[in-house]
């Protein structure tokens, strides 16, 4: 068990492609770090600087206060689960967990005494004789989790690794993650692209966006105060609603693009005339009963029902359909038809703020 | 429910098969095509199994034509006298000594060739270093130098090694396998780079990773390149018959070769058809034997 601590990591690909741009995280003992983003944003690269398997162009990775730049991934006690798992294909699974043991010199007894305790707590008892090809994905992933435990590394290292997995078994796994590596207490780094599973597993929660780390903190923390556009229209769902305007006169508000105004409550506005993106999210808009309560009306366009919510699209009335398009999430009781006009209400204090040449949280 | 629904698929097809096939071959066709495959079969085997009569024969039967069909008396008299008796015109070297001098030539060939391409595969796929294309393109032209074009030089080599008449001489200029290199390369980079990398995670360095997992893996390729070298280092005929000049040196193809004797009178046939079937005899246990491993291995396919 250990920290870890990135310092200005960088890399660059063959001199030219510059996958990660100096990106600092500092992972205290014990807890989860998630590195969430879109494909290609850098997540793997940064993980596999820390795991040793690509070389750091600049900066440092420490693992337990030592820099371990220089040493290999055998060297730096780190575990690794893969996406695609990576079992020895023609070891059973008892093998499979043992080889990192054995390569280590451990003593055969401890070797199966561990195996077997790790087989006991990922429920693999009755596999381990078996070959990795004779197990269904989710028995794979479990093998794949059980060669990082028996290990008992510093840190524990993840690449997607519920990615292969159907909806229902993802839910399953992930939980048991969390919950495997509260009580094991295990210093992780969790590389995921589903934002789900970057809210419930993370302790610290990294939003990567081409190669930077737009983001740093808890994942309430970045729900709530997004530090920039691209944070607040990745995390969550549906996205947050970004609507383009200007600071207009005193009083009045937003000026969106196409022309209606909105007024937040309990929201500082900057200076009149700024270029600003008022964002809100689909949960933060209320149906009022008495239109003049409401701060603006929707007209609704389509209607997507799920069962427990109804996510109507639309835009403001008076407003552009195109520029200002808006999604509501009403509870799944509200009867709602295309066409339809509902008044809205801005929740107090839930509209964001963004520059709108930076992307910035203002 | 889709298992369920494959099996009955698969029920199906087995089902339609009971009646021609899914081709709707009928009946008789198929009686023609089992006839054709067995007339085919006859074909090859009955040179064989002549061979094998003849070996069991006298001399003076087999002088006196027609050959009978069936086997004859000297089944063991005949063999006995081949394998510890020798044969006079090689010079009294008793096949055995042939058999064994054979044996050393294909299996070294077929080890060393496995041996070596299985390594420069495994640098060539898994090190960076200077000149790896270069390397890889060396040994792919040498696809265009088998023995026979590089004969001379190879031989002057030889003689000046002092490797005239010895095993080595025998096997050394024929280790090489451009082919055997490329199958491996093949193999090794369809292997995932995530195993490579667990592996490392794990703590494998290059020889672990190779001694463990690509070893294993590569299982059928290695059984299936030695039935083919095997075979290509029992039957080579050139090289032996340049390398070898002492009798006890002789493999048992240069040896059946120079049994016979332009004078048919001469040629103590029993013998010579006596030193064909043993010399058959090992290429197709290797085959009966290791194709049990390749069907092992097609049937259970690791990664
Ligand atoms: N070996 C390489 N050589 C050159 N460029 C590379 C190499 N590996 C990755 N890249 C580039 O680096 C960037 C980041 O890649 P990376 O694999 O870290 O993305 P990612 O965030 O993990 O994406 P995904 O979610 O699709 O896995 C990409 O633009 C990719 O093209
Ligand atoms: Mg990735």
């Amino acid at each position: 068990m250990a920290t870890v601590e990135l310092k200005d990591v960088r890399k660059v690909y063959g001199g030219k492609v510059e996958a990660v741009k100096g990106v600092s995280i500092d992972i205290p003992d014990g807890q989860m770090c998630v590195l969430v983003g879109p494909s290609g944003c850098g997540k793997s690269t940064l993980l596999r600087m820390i795991a040793g398997l690509e070389e750091i162009t600049d900066g440092t990775v420490s693992i337990g206060g030592q820099v371990v730049n220089t040493f290999g991934p055998a060297e730096r006690d780190i575990a690794m689960v893969f996406q695609n798992y990576a079992l020895y294909p023609h070891m059973k699974v008892y093998d499979n967990m043992a080889y990192g043991l054995r390569n280590r010199g451990t003593p055969k007894d401890e070797i199966d005494r561990r195996v077997r305790e790790a087989a006991g707590i990922l429920g693999l008892e009755d596999f381990l004789e078996r070959k990795p090809r004779e197990l269904s994905g989710g028995q794979r992933q479990r093998v794949a989790m059980g060669r990082a435990i028996v290990r008992k590394p510093k840190a524990f290292l993840f690449d997607e690794p519920l990615s292969n997995l159907d909806a229902k078994l993802r839910g399953q796994m992930r939980i048991e993650i969390k919950s495997l590596q509260r009580s094991l207490g295990v210093t992780s780094v969790y590389v995921t692209h589903d934002q789900v599973e970057a809210m419930t597993l993370a302790d610290t929660l990294v939003v990567m966006n081409s190669g930077v780390a737009e983001q740093i903190d808890t994942p309430l923390a970045i729900y709530e105060k997004p530090a920039s556009v691209f944070v607040a229209g990745f995390i969550g769902s549906p996205a947050m609603n970004l609507l383009a305007g200007e600071i207009a006169e005193n009083g009045r508000g937003v000026k969106l693009v196409g022309g209606a105004y909105l007024k937040p409550r309990d929201t500082v506005l900057p200076e009149v005339g700024r270029s600003v993106l008022l964002g809100v999210r689909p949960e933060h808009l209320t149906l009022v009963s008495d239109a003049n309560n409401a701060d603006f009306q929707l007209k609704v366009t389509t209607v997507e029902t799920l069962g427990a919510d109804t996510l109507a699209h639309g835009h403001p009335v008076d407003g552009d359909p195109k520029s200002s398009e808006l999604i509501v999430r009403l509870s799944g009781d509200v009867q709602v038809r295309h066409g339809d006009v509902l008044p809205l209400a801005i929740d107090a204090g839930k509209a964001h703020m963004f520059d709108a040449g930076t992307g910035k949280r203002i | 429910m889709a298992d369920a629904a494959s099996t009955k698929t698969r029920a199906e097809v087995f089902g339609r098969r009971e009646q021609g096939g899914m081709l709707g071959i009928s009946k008789s066709s198929r009686y023609v095509a089992h006839a054709i495959l067995i007339l085919g079969v006859l074909i090859v085997a009955f040179p064989i199994y002549y061979t094998f009569t003849a070996s069991t024969h006298s001399l003076q039967t087999i002088l006196r034509p027609p050959l009978p069909l069936t086997p004859g008396d000297h089944f063991f008299k005949n063999y006995y006298d081949a394998i510890f008796g020798g044969v006079g015109r090689i010079g009294g070297v008793s096949v055995d000594l042939l058999l064994f001098n054979t044996t050393v030539m294909a299996l070294g060939i077929a080890v060393g060739k496995i041996l070596i391409s299985i390594l420069s595969a495994f640098a060539i796929v898994f090190f960076r270093f200077p000149g790896r294309m270069l390397f890889f393109w060396l040994i792919f032209i040498t696809l265009m130098l088998p023995v026979e074009v590089r004969i001379l030089p190879t031989y002057k080599v030889m003689v000046d090694l002092n490797l005239i008449d010895t095993y080595a001489g025998l096997v050394l200029p024929l280790i090489a396998s451009a082919t055997a290199t490329l199958l491996f390369r093949q193999f090794f980079m369809t292997i995932p780079g995530e195993l490579l990398e667990a592996a490392r995670v794990d703590g494998a360095g290059p020889w672990r990773f190779f001694k463990d997992i690509l070893m294993p893996l590569s299982k059928t390729n290695i059984a299936a390149l030695f039935v083919i070298m095997f075979i290509y280092g029992w039957t080579q005929y050139l090289w032996p018959l340049l390398v070898t000049n002492r009798n006890d040196m002789n493999t048992i193809v240069i040896a059946l070769r120079k049994m016979i004797s332009f004078a048919d009178a001469d040629t103590q046939w029993h013998l010579v058809m006596v030193t064909s079937i043993l010399a058959i005899l090992p290429p197709v246990l290797v085959v009966v034997f290791m194709q049990r491993w390749f069907v092992k291995g097609l049937v259970e396919t690791e990664k």
